[in-house]
C-alpha cells in the first residue's frame, strides 16, 4: 500500500510517499528556516503564508521523485494535531481536497503519535516502550502501547524543552536554530561553569513531570548566582552548563518512566532528539534499548506522517471530509493513568 | 483614575496565589494585559488565575501555538479561559490574522502575555499587569484597572 504523507504543522512544509510503512519511495521538505531566522523562532503568520505558497510544488515534486501519479496512492495521511493552526490547516484543507478529487481514503494523523513512529521507519521496533518526544512544542513521556495508543506518563508543567533551548539562544544571541546553536557551542564549553538548579515539582504534580520554565528564568535572570567563577562568563560555558541541566532532566525522568513501568525499550522522537548530549547521556544508560531516529527524521517531516497512517489505514481507520485541525490535544494530560 | 495596587511576590507559589486572587475579581469578558521580561513569573501568574476559574488541566506556555484555550467555570456557570502568548509576533500585522480581535471581543476572560504588542488592540477596560524582577527570586507586580468585585 502506497501512502502520500503531508506535514504542515509548524515551519516545514512537507510531503512524503511511503510503501507499506517502512520503505520511503520519496521525500521533499521545503524548511523555512531562512524566513524565521531574523525572529529567532516560528513566526506564525509567516508560516502559514509559506505553506500556502509551496504546497502545491511540494506535493507535486514528492509525486515526481516517487516516479508516481497522484492516482496510484493507495491512501493519503495528514496532520491534524497538534501544532500552530494556521499551519496545521493549509497541509489538512490541501490533502482533504486530494483526497476527495482522487477518491481515496484519508487519515488525520496525531504530530506526536508520528515523531514516536518516525525510527519505525528506519528499525523494527517492538511495542510497548516509553515514547519520549522533545521538540520545540512538546515534551511528552509515555507508555506506547501501540502505534496508535499511547497512555501519558508525563509532561512538563510550563515550558517545552525545545522553547527553553530557543528562549535562552535568543536571549543571549547564540544563534538560530536555538538548539543546534547551544548543542555547538556547547563542545567548546563546560557544563560545571554554571550550577543551574533542578525543576522542584510539588506533590501535586506527578512524578514524571517536567518543568523548564525555572531554568529559563535562571539561565536569563540569575546567571551570576549560580556562576562558578573558576570559570569563565563565556556563551560556550551558559550554552553547555544549560544544555547539560535541562537533558540530565529528561533523561532522569525517562529512566524512572522506564524503572516504573518495567519497560526497557525507549523511542525517542523530537527536533531536541537530534541532540548529540541526548543521543550520548540516554545511549549510555546500563540495560536500556534506546531508539533514536536518523538526524533528518528528528525533525518535522512527512515520511513518518504517511508511516504511521499506513497502519492506521490499514486497520480500516478514515477521517471524514469534516476533519478540523487542532492546535492542542484537549485533555492530554488527563489521558494519566 | 485607576486604581494602582503593588505586590511583592518571593517565591512562584506566591505569584501563583497572587494570580488567583486577580481571577476572582475578573468578569467575564476581562482582558488582562501581562508585561515583563523573559522568566519573570507570567505564565506562573496566569496558572493562579486559571485556578479561579476552576481549571484543573496543568496551564503551559503558549509560545508555540500561541492561543491556548481553556474551559473552565464560575459558580457553576462555564467559562472559556484564552492565553495567548505574543512571544513570538514581531509585527502588529501578524496579530490581525490570530482572530485575537474576536476573542477580545468574546465572553471569555483573555489573558495575554507580552501584550506591549498588540497595544493597539487592546480595549480601553483592559486590567494591566507589570512584573519586575527584583533581587532574588522577588517580583514587584504592579496592577491597574481592576475594579473589586
Amino acid at each position: 500500500m502506497i501512502v502520500l504523507g503531508v506535514e504542515t504543522s509548524c515551519d516545514e512544509c512537507a510531503a512524503s510517499v511511503v510503501e507499506n510503512g517502512t520503505r520511503i519511495l520519496s521525500e521533499v521538505v521545503a524548511s523555512q528556516i531562512e524566513d524565521h531566522r531574523p525572529f529567532y523562532g516560528v513566526v506564525p503568520e509567516i508560516a502559514s503564508r509559506r505553506h500556502i505558497e509551496t504546497i502545491s510544488r511540494v506535493v507535486e515534486q514528492v509525486l515526481e521523485e516517487a516516479k508516481m501519479k497522484a492516482t496510484e496512492v493507495d491512501g493519503l495521511a495528514v496532520t491534524y494535531q497538534p501544532g500552530l493552526i494556521g499551519s496545521l490547516l493549509v497541509g489538512l484543507s490541501f490533502t482533504k481536497g486530494l483526497a476527495f478529487a482522487l477518491e481515496k481514503p484519508l487519515v488525520g494523523v496525531d504530530h506526536i503519535l508520528a515523531h514516536l513512529y518516525a525510527p519505525h521507519l528506519e528499525t523494527d521496533i517492538s511495542y510497548p516502550y516509553i515514547g519520549l518526544l522533545v521538540s520545540g512544542g512538546h515534551t511528552v513521556i509515555a507508555r506506547v502501547e501501540d502505534f496508535d495508543t499511547m497512555r501519558v506518563l508525563g509532561t512538563t508543567i510550563d515550558d517545552a524543552c525545545g522553547e527553553a533551548f530557543d528562549k535562552v539562544a535568543k536571549h543571549y544571541d547564540m544563534g538560530f536554530p536555538g538548539g543546534a546553536a547551544i548543542d555547538r557551542l556547547s563542545q567548546n564549553g563546560s557544563p560545571q561553569a554554571f550550577r543551574f538548579p533542578w525543576p522542584s515539582l510539588h506533590k501535586g504534580h506527578h512524578p514524571f513531570d517536567l518543568s523548564y520554565s525555572g531554568l529559563k528564568t535562571a539561565v536569563v535572570n540569575q546567571l551570576d548566582q549560580f556562576w562558578n567563577r573558576d570559570f569563565e562568563k563565556s556563551k560556550e560555558n551558559i550554552a553547555a552548563s544549560f544544555q547539560g541541566t535541562a537533558i540530565d532532566i529528561l533523561v532522569d525522568r525517562t529512566v524512572k518512566a522506564a524503572g516504573h513501568t518495567g519497560l526497557n525499550r525507549i523511542v525517542v522522537g523530537g527536533g531536541v532528539a537530534a541532540n548529540s548530549y541526548l543521543r550520548k547521556q540516554l545511549s549510555g544508560q546500563p540495560d536500556l534499548e534506546v531508539n533514536f531516529p536518523s538526524l533528518r527524521l528528528c525533525t518535522d517531516n512527512a515520511a513518518m506522517v504517511a508511516g504511521l497512517g499506513y497502519h492506521m489505514l490499514r486497520k480500516g481507520q478514515r477521517s471524514e471530509l469534516s476533519l478540523n485541525a487542532c492546535a492542542r490535544v484537549q485533555g492530554l494530560r488527563r489521558l494519566y493513568p | 483614575m485607576q486604581t494602582l495596587n503593588r505586590y511583592r511576590t518571593e517565591t512562584p507559589d506566591q505569584t501563583i496565589r497572587l494570580g488567583l486572587e486577580i481571577g476572582k475579581q475578573l468578569q467575564p469578558g476581562s482582558v488582562v494585559a501581562l508585561h515583563g521580561p523573559l522568566g519573570a513569573g507570567k505564565t506562573t501568574l496566569v496558572k493562579g488565575i486559571a485556578r479561579s476559574l476552576n481549571i484543573e488541566e496543568a496551564l503551559t506556555s503558549p509560545s508555540f501555538t500561541l492561543i491556548a484555550e481553556y474551559e473552565g467555570s464560575r459558580e457553576g456557570n462555564p467559562v472559556t479561559l484564552y492565553h495567548i502568548d505574543l512571544y513570538r509576533i514581531s509585527h502588529p500585522q501578524e496579530i490581525e490574522d490570530l482572530g485575537m480581535e474576536e476573542i477580545l471581543n468574546g465572553e471569555g476572560i483573555c489573558v495575554i502575555e507580552w501584550a506591549e504588542k498588540a497595544s493597539e488592540f487592546l480595549p480601553e477596560s483592559t486590567v494591566r499587569v507589570e512584573i519586575v524582577i527584583e533581587d532574588k527570586g522577588r517580583r514587584q507586580i504592579k496592577i491597574r484597572g481592576l475594579t473589586p468585585a
